[in-house]
């Protein structure tokens, strides 16, 4: 009785062999990029917040939610990630889930590894973050002003992972298929899975925020004027560890 | 600063509770997701008829998903968030998808963290954190 259940992502055969390398090459130099840059947001606080934010992104990534009659929709988590612990992190956070579901649970094709990668870590993430960081002021504000905010870069989200596929099936579609009668639908369809990934958004960096507040990295300072604060950050942290031993 | 030891001690029931809630999530909430096609899956298949054959099921007609095939690792232990196939196990799926995420996730930030503070026995740091050589 398959009826083909949970399949959340790009399968295999949707994009010929050249464009599906093409974008293997993009999220391989995004990832090794975003590793590189990652290095100088992670220590001993925000390394065991970004596992648990991956983990958590798996975990919503399974609840589909219905948008319209016999059409569903699921979070993808990158608006979350770049607010909740920044762009770089972020992207490996989201990567790490789509090879977990690809190598374990079947769910994306081996070979489209790579554009759903591109969709949902690289422009996805870019994207919402993009978004947060114009709206960080408003964000700083007050807590509707981080929710609004929270909720706008999810829906972003959500479309800019469909325009990637847009784009991507326009490159190099395996079946003769013209791409501009799917924009439409796939724009609409991805605006109203957009809500619910901005609600679902909205309603976690706000649980943070209730909580953590200083765990969520886009109302931090800004990564230029961040290390002098990570250098502070570093000399607390040693003062406790003396304190305690 | 009495405030950051605070902080930490809640920083650990915090991140206790994020992994409870992300268990959860996949462990019972699971169960609830909605079962139709998603997005994605309903742009793509437009165009195109479902067709139940012996062998599962068929597309027929002219769309995207046409081209797609099966999943190389589709009869896998856990392919489709069962367990063996059994989809009434999700929740189990789940929790080892959560934990396996976990692993792999926390390891590589662990793994990619600046060492900060004097660890004992690394000698990689200054005691007061001097980060020129590790800062790009």
């Amino acid at each position: 009785m398959h009826t083909t259940p949970l399949a959340l992502h790009m399968t295999d055969g949707l994009l010929n062999a050249p464009t599906a390398l093409l974008f293997g090459a993009i999220a391989l130099a995004g990832i090794g990029f975003s590793l590189v840059k990652a290095r100088a947001t992670l220590d001993d606080r925000t390394a065991p917040m970004a596992g648990l934010v991956a983990a958590f992104v798996f975990a919503a990534q399974m609840i589909n939610f219905p948008v319209l009659p016999g059409v569903s929709g699921h979070l993808l988590g990158g608006a979350l990630v770049a607010i909740l612990v920044g762009p770089w992190v972020g992207t490996l956070c989201v990567s790490i889930v789509l090879v977990v579901q690809s190598l374990l649970f079947a769910d994306g094709g081996l070979t489209m590894l790579g554009a759903n990668i591109t969709n949902m870590a690289l422009l996805g993430t870019a994207a919402s973050y993009l978004v947060a960081v114009a709206l960080r002021p408003l964000a700083r504000r007050n807590r509707s002003g981080l929710l609004v905010t929270a909720f706008l870069a999810g829906t972003i989200n959500t479309v800019m992972a469909s325009v990637g596929f847009l784009l991507e099936y326009w490159i190099g579609g395996a079946a003769g298929f013209s791409v501009a009668q799917a924009v439409l639908p796939m724009l609409g369809i991805h605006l109203l899975i957009g809500i619910g990934e901005g609600i679902i958004t909205a309603l976690t960096v706000g649980a943070v925020a209730a909580g953590r507040p200083d765990l969520i990295r886009l109302l931090r300072a800004t990564p230029s004027s961040g290390r002098p604060t990570a250098r502070g950050d570093t000399e607390s942290a040693s003062g406790t560890v003396e304190g305690r031993s | 600063m009495n405030n950051t030891a605070q902080r930490r001690r809640g920083g650990r029931t915090f991140f206790v509770r994020f992994g409870v809630v992300a268990l959860f999530v996949a462990a019972v909430v699971s169960y609830l997701a909605d079962s139709s096609p998603d997005g994605l899956e309903t742009v793509t298949r437009q165009g195109c008829e479902t067709v139940r054959t012996s062998n599962g099921e068929q597309l027929t007609g002219d769309c995207i998903a046409r081209g797609g095939t099966e999943h190389a690792f589709a009869e896998s232990p856990l392919a489709d968030y069962t367990v063996l196939g059994n989809s009434s196990l999700t929740g189990l799926a789940g929790i080892l998808g959560v934990l396996v995420t976990l692993l792999l996730a926390g390891g590589l930030f662990a793994l990619l963290r600046k060492p900060s503070g004097p660890t004992s026995g690394s000698s990689t740091t200054a005691p007061n954190g001097d980060p020129p050589d590790t800062g790009r």
